[in-house]
């Protein structure tokens, strides 16, 4: 250990209260808003720390704090016995940051990028030079270091933020949530990156993040919500919240994984539950009082046989090890079981509009809603789509998954008709996308990857102009405002602007919008990206209860537990489908040793891998 | 200290570099960095003119007499005129209506009876919308038909017309009256201020919407940093477009230089600064391009058109205009091209001028840096 | 088609509330056509009424003195200095103290007084050969009043002939008369330009441009939509101008304001039609405001405004049909000064409304072709 332990603390917080006016709140009596409340806290030399919370928990706001980039209202705060308030350049000399939203020079290069920090960083001579090949091999973007980087994908700018961050080799490193938007390959990467320097440097790490498997690596976890710590200290005593409660449900054969999670999810008893490699995890809660070792799996299986009101009723039950996330939501669960009406936690919870329980999945095939046969889609030379078929039937969940820039946001764009396809059919709701775009446009919503409904534009004044955007009028066009407006809990914010709206918020407003006009197909480009857990779960539940009333959902995600979700996945990489098909066949599509992979992220990665060491292969001989 | 100054300096120098290939790689920047000004020059320098010439004016000639053919054929000689002869008031006044004609001379049926009673009177009707045309053309016809009456009265009487005070007017620094000698100070300030103002009020504004600004900041780069490299290469374009104007003063519209070009340079050098300031000043206080844009506009752009003498005379507008006039930097700089051109080096007016530049440059970039926090709220 | 409607209505919504909302942009839209209106005004005027001048009189006689006394009588003109020497001409005019100096030879009064031609020298400092020229006019005004009622107190005869001069439209001839309605295009063209071109920058560099061609517009829905509210705030930015020009510099409306509105409607469709077809080919709000600039600083030049269309040489003068500002300003003058009628101003009619309907369908291909 290089780190004097008696140092100083990397950060130490006392009291930090912080509090911002909200605008275009207009009605709204709350124009305050408080983002840190009272926070105190020390950040040890050489620690790896992670910052968890549900949106809107502060976790910014703090990082930023410690970034000197904004003075608190109350409380003392220092950056290795550094006061950030009166000097913050001093601070700012010491570490190195990562915003949420790295404002890359889209007019530069890679290469100029990187060389702008890295000069700014005063990183010189040889150790610029040893340095680069690493970043660039980590990021993967070795070969395009002299594209724009307003070209890259967005997975692919983030690495680069990334990168340009970690030019330096500063005290303390903060990263707001870094792996966001990036695929399950480069997180790995980045993380075995994140972790050697601070074993090999002794770096200090403050990072926040939406991932509770990278929280879970770190060596102390500091648990935000509502801007008050919830929770600190080494991810075993979140993790151990959910000891002896975290057990693992098969459904019926023929009964699909997410039915039996929704229906357990519907248990007031259940905290949690999950789809996952064709089983389904679930928590039960600890309001439970303290149970004897055997009544909790009593419990369980009383739960989850009851909940699943099956015929087929036969699920088997058995106790498995907590993770980090499971003692993340039971801790969430306590914290809204305190003060919180009766009405549910989830919102999702209240479908009842949206699930029609009578639609088959999986026998019947029903209709194709979309059939993409062959398409092509080339830049100059490039080609970021390479002859890509699929179909989608109606009423369920496709997911494309993909490494960044494997043409995911390309496709979609195509199917969209923002984007005119090089070659090959597209045919949306039966109709020919090339031919008829704006009648094609009628069946489907669309969630961008990024936010991108008008900012200036309240809650309600976005949903109105949609709204009429599609052609509903007059009492429809009230009830249906008024349904999103219920539905999506946005009532108590439909007068606030909405580029002024929390993260998890803006993503429900864009759901919102797009389902207005009750579309057949739903497009949604990473919707998850950066949601926190709970927020994630409620937004399954909506799709899961769309796919069952009828909806078609074509969706990207990195989170490749969420494909446990879909009904058929397909893999793309470098604009070609390397496996498609259910889950569970893609899982055993892997080439983990003959046997399927366990997880769908163990299953990506393989998948991938090989398909790439192939590609290698055949490059080198030919 | 001695290991801080080249750090600085290493920073600035990736910066400035950054903002260079931004600059060139947007052709909208080179649209007004270089393509501006060339097509300004071409404008100033063939297309504007105030000089009247080719006045259209319709001529009605109710009486035929020797003496009124006279007088109207002294119409169709001047330069300034371009004679169209009607018949009838009622003509000539439908015509002055649809605006075919500029003015109407006209010479009434007794006009030679009257005349040699030295009661004739030739009626001048103009076309009064266009004021200023308007009043140069009432100059015009009236010093032609005094022209014309004096000789007539010469040879008719043979004696001499009386005692009258005659104007020989001489037109210091531009004898030959050529608008060009003022229209080039103006072009110049012009484009300084384009250059200047317009670009830097959009580069902060841009970085602000683009988030760019909150990644950048957490590093050891100061605040007077990000602005100093901000300012480095759109200074080099403004000075790109003076060269550019100097030259075109000099061989395109040969405009004497009669003052010290390397004084011309320093002022230049100050009153871009004064620009850039302001530019960068408007970008960090909007944060949002759009607002920027109409702010450096109304404070920049409008002004140096408008308010710095280059056009209208400061001096006759009304005190609270002319006290606005002072506190922008287009008059100074006006009156300095004015001098240093078409006067020479003459240090009573060239001090007191630069150093109002020099005093707004320091205050507005001391303003700026104090503005441009490396904060985000 | 109803349904198309629907749609643009809702879009026409949309961009007024999200241009209007923003105090900041409604300040920068609405306060700007005001105070520039009201400063211009008073800055963009030809007539001079502050003339400081030196005298330098070597006669000293009773002749000189009553021309002299007409000048300062003028209101125009104001001695600023008295000279004894010809050689502090130089640093007097040098240094800008005066823009005149009027000097008497010696010999002045006899030479009137013998009926022969007597000289004063005016020298005028050049350095804005336009304001010296002016200055130099209203002294030969005045000098011709001074030999005329010389000539009648010294029994001589009337001149054989006068010149009865009457200004239509503008008795008095007051350039404000010329500029303020001008204005009304100049002012709001800029704006209306911008304020459209960077509204579909905005977009795509904010991608709700993608959400907006999801739904069901159509492009020619997205153009009607974007433009109209931009015609709208131009026409309630001409409605300040024309309250400033009314209300303040109390300049007489003589036209119709249906007409007025007609025409300025027609110009404002073609301004953005301009600013459409620019943010067609933009990719950021940047190039959009630059563009618009490189744009905007011809059309201003060549629209007759500042210097005379009938002045520029003939291809400029052709290129300045291709330019709605110069219609726009000769419609301003007309209807506002002139009171002309719908039918007076065809000429400048069907030009603008060609303007319109070229640059918007450019703009609806360029849209077309933006999604292959």
């Amino acid at each position: 250990m290089i780190v004097a332990a008696d140092g100083p603390p990397a950060v130490a917080g006392r009291g930090l209260r912080k509090t911002f006016r909200r605008k275009g709140g207009r009605g709204l009596g709350d124009g305050l808003v408080t983002a840190l409340d009272d926070i105190s806290f020390v950040v040890p030399p050489g620690a790896l720390v992670a910052l968890v919370g549900p949106d809107g928990a502060g976790k910014t706001t703090l990082i930023r704090a410690i970034a000197g980039l904004i003075a608190c209202d109350a409380g003392t705060l220092t950056v290795m016995g550094i006061d950030v308030a009166t000097d913050s350049q001093a601070v700012q000399d010491r570490i190195a940051y990562m915003p949420q939203r790295f404002g890359l020079y889209e007019d530069l290069s890679v290469q100029e990028n990187l060389d702008l920090y890295a000069d700014l960083h005063g990183v010189t001579g040889a150790i610029r030079a040893a340095l680069y090949p690493r970043l660039l091999g980590m990021t993967a973007l070795a070969p395009f270091t002299r594209r724009l980087a307003g070209r890259l994908s967005g997975g692919m700018k983030q690495k680069l933020g990334l990168a340009c961050t970690l030019v330096s080799t500063p005290s303390l490193l903060l990263l707001d949530e870094p792996t966001v938007g990036v695929d399950p390959l480069s997180r790995r990467e980045l993380w075995e990156i994140i972790v050697r320097l601070v074993r090999d440097q002794g770096l200090t790490v403050l990072l926040s993040t939406a991932y509770l498997d990278e929280a879970e690596r770190c060596d102390q976890v500091f648990v935000l919500h509502e801007g008050r710590i919830l929770a600190e200290g080494p991810p075993s005593a979140v993790t151990g919240r959910a000891a002896d409660r975290t057990f693992q449900a098969e459904p019926a054969p023929g009964q699909a994984a997410r039915i039996l999670q929704s229906r357990l999810l519907d248990d007031p008893r259940i905290v949690d539950a999950v789809p996952e490699a064709g089983q389904v995890r679930f928590v039960i809660s600890d309001v439970i009082p303290d149970p004897a070792p055997d009544v909790i799996p009593a419990i369980a299986t009383t739960v989850a046989t009851t909940v699943a009101t099956s015929p087929l009723a036969g699920v088997s039950i058995t106790a498995v090890a907590p993770r980090f996330e499971d003692g993340f939501m039971v801790l969430l669960r306590q914290q809204d079981a305190v003060p919180e009406t009766p009405t549910p936690a989830n919102p999702a919870r209240d479908r009842s509009d949206l699930l029609v329980e009578s639609v088959p999945s999986g026998d019947d095939p029903g209709p194709m809603m979309i059939e993409v046969h062959d398409l092509v889609r080339k830049f100059g030379v490039f080609t970021a789509v390479d002859h890509v078929s699929f179909a989608v039937a109606r009423g369920t969940i496709f997911g494309l998954l993909g490494p960044n820039g494997a043409g995911k946001t390309t496709t979609f764009r195509m199917l969209c008709g923002l984007l005119s396809a090089t070659a090959g059919t597209l045919r949306v709701a039966g109709l020919d996308v090339r031919a008829v775009r704006a009648a094609a446009r009628q069946h489907f919503g669309y969630v961008a990857q990024k936010f991108s409904l008008y900012g200036q534009l309240s809650v309600a004044e976005n949903l109105d102009f949609f709204a009429s955007a599609y052609g509903l009028q007059g009492r429809r066009k009230r009830e249906r405002i008024d349904w999103a407006l219920h539905h999506f809990e946005l009532r108590s914010l439909m007068h606030l602007a909405s580029g002024q709206l929390p993260g998890g918020f803006k993503q429900r407003l864009a759901m919102a919008v797009a389902l207005l006009h009750e579309p057949e197909i739903l497009f949604l480009d990473e919707p998850t990206s950066g949601a926190d857990p709970r927020a994630r779960r409620a937004f399954w539940q909506r799709i899961t209860g769309l796919a069952a009333a009828g909806v078609t959902v074509v969706v990207t995600t990195h989170f490749m537990e969420e494909a446990e979700y879909c009904d058929h996945v397909a893999i793309l990489d470098a604009g070609r489908i390397l496996a498609a098909g259910t889950p569970a066949s893609v899982r055993a599509q892997a080439p983990a040793d003959g046997r399927g992979a366990a997880t769908m992220d163990d299953a990506f990665v393989a998948i991938v891998e090989q398909a790439r060491a192939r590609e290698r292969a055949a490059g080198g001989t030919s | 200290m001695m290991a801080v100054i080249p750090a600085g300096l290493r920073r600035v120098e990736a910066l400035v570099r950054k903002e260079t290939w931004q600059l060139l790689r947007d052709p909208s920047s080179i649209a007004i960095g270089i393509v501006m000004p060339l097509v300004l020059i071409l404008l100033f320098g063939f297309a504007l003119s105030l000089d009247v010439k080719g006045v259209r004016i319709a001529v009605v000639l109710e009486d035929s007499s020797p003496t009124a053919m006279e007088l109207s054929a002294g119409f169709n000689l001047s330069p300034y005129f371009a004679v169209q002869p009607v018949k009838s008031m009622t003509a000539a006044e439908t015509l002055m209506r649809r605006h075919r004609v500029d003015g109407i001379v006209r010479l009434l049926p007794d006009f030679s009876r009257r005349s040699s009673r030295n009661d004739a009177e030739a009626q001048i009707l103009v076309y009064g919308t266009d004021a200023n045309q308007a009043r140069i053309i009432e100059g015009y016809a009236g010093s032609a038909l005094g022209q014309q009456a004096l000789r007539r009265a010469g040879e008719g009487r043979g004696d001499a017309t009386g005692g009258h005070a005659v104007v020989r007017s001489r037109l210091w620094f531009n004898e030959a009256n050529d608008s060009h000698y003022f229209l080039v100070p103006g072009l110049i300030v012009l484009i300084m201020t384009l250059i200047g103002s317009l670009l830097t009020a959009l580069v902060m504004a841009r970085e602000w919407e683009r988030g760019t600004l909150e990644a950048l900041f957490v590093t050891p780069v100061r605040a007077g940093e990000i602005l100093l490299a901000k300012m480095v290469p759109y200074f080099v374009l403004g000075m790109i477009g003076l060269a550019l104007c100097l030259i075109a003063a000099r061989f395109l519209f040969q405009v004497p230089f009669r003052g010290s070009v390397l004084i011309l340079i320093a002022v230049s050098m100050l009153y871009l600064l004064v620009a850039l300031a302001i530019g960068l000043l408007i970008s960090s206080l909007t944060r949002n391009q759009f607002v920027a844009s109409m702010a450096t506009l109304l404070v920049t752009f409008l002004p140096a058109v408008f308010l710095s003498g280059f056009m209208f005379d400061l001096r006759s507008m009304p005190v609270a205009v002319q006290m606005i006039s002072f506190a922008l930097p287009g008059r100074y700089y006006v009156s300095l091209l004015q001098t240093l051109f078409l006067a020479g080096d003459i240090w009573a007016v060239i001090l007191p001028d630069a150093g109002v530049l020099a005093a707004m440059a320091c205050v507005l970039l001391v303003l700026t840096r104090l503005v441009a926090t490396k904060k985000l709220d | 088609m109803t349904a198309s409607v629907r749609r643009i209505l809702a879009l026409i919504r949309k961009e007024l509330l999200a241009v209007l909302k923003d105090p900041r942009s409604r300040v920068s839209l609405f306060l700007p056509p005001i105070l520039q209106c009201l400063i211009f005004g008073y800055a963009a005027t030809y007539d001079l009424n502050h003339v400081p001048y030196a005298v330098l009189d070597q006669d000293h006689s009773a002749a000189s003195g009553e021309l002299l006394a007409a000048l300062d009588g003028s209101g125009v003109f104001q001695r600023v200095a008295v000279l004894s020497r010809a050689d502090d001409i130089k640093t007097l005019i040098d240094q800008g103290r005066a823009l005149l100096v009027i000097q008497f030879g010696q010999d002045f009064e006899r030479r009137l007084a013998a009926g022969g031609a007597a000289e004063l020298q005016v020298i005028a400092d050049g350095r804005n050969s336009n304001t010296a020229g002016t200055a130099l006019s209203y002294v030969g005004t005045i000098v011709d009043r001074f030999n005329t009622s010389w000539a009648a107190d010294h029994g001589d005869a009337r001149a054989p002939v006068r010149a009865a001069m009457r200004a239509w439209y503008n008795a008095n001839l007051e350039t404000r008369w010329y500029m303020v309605p001008a204005l009304i295009g100049t002012l709001t063209l800029l704006q209306t330009m911008l304020l459209t071109a960077m509204s579909v920058a905005r977009e795509r560099e904010q991608g709700t441009f993608d959400q907006l061609l999801v739904t069901p517009f159509r492009p020619f829905e997205i153009i009607v939509g974007k433009a109209l509210p931009s015609v709208l705030i131009g026409l309630i930015q001409a409605t300040l101008i024309l309250l400033v020009a009314q209300l303040w510099f109390h300049i007489p409306f003589v036209g119709s304001y249906l007409v007025l509105y007609g025409g300025l409607t027609l110009f404002l469709l073609a301004a953005v039609g301009i600013g459409l077809m620019l943010s067609a080919v933009v990719a950021t709000m940047q190039q959009a405001v630059l563009y618009a600039f490189v744009i905007i600083m011809p059309l201003s030049l060549l629209s007759g405004l500042t210097t005379p269309i009938s002045n520029m040489p003939v291809a400029f003068q052709t290129l300045t049909l291709l330019n709605p500002l110069r219609y726009a300003i000769d419609i301003a003058h007309r209807v506002y000064l002139e009171g002309a009628d719908l039918t007076d101003l065809i000429p400048d009619l069907w030009p603008m409304a060609l303007i319109a309907a070229g640059t918007l369908s450019v703009t609806a291909w360029l849209f077309r072709r933006g999604f292959e």
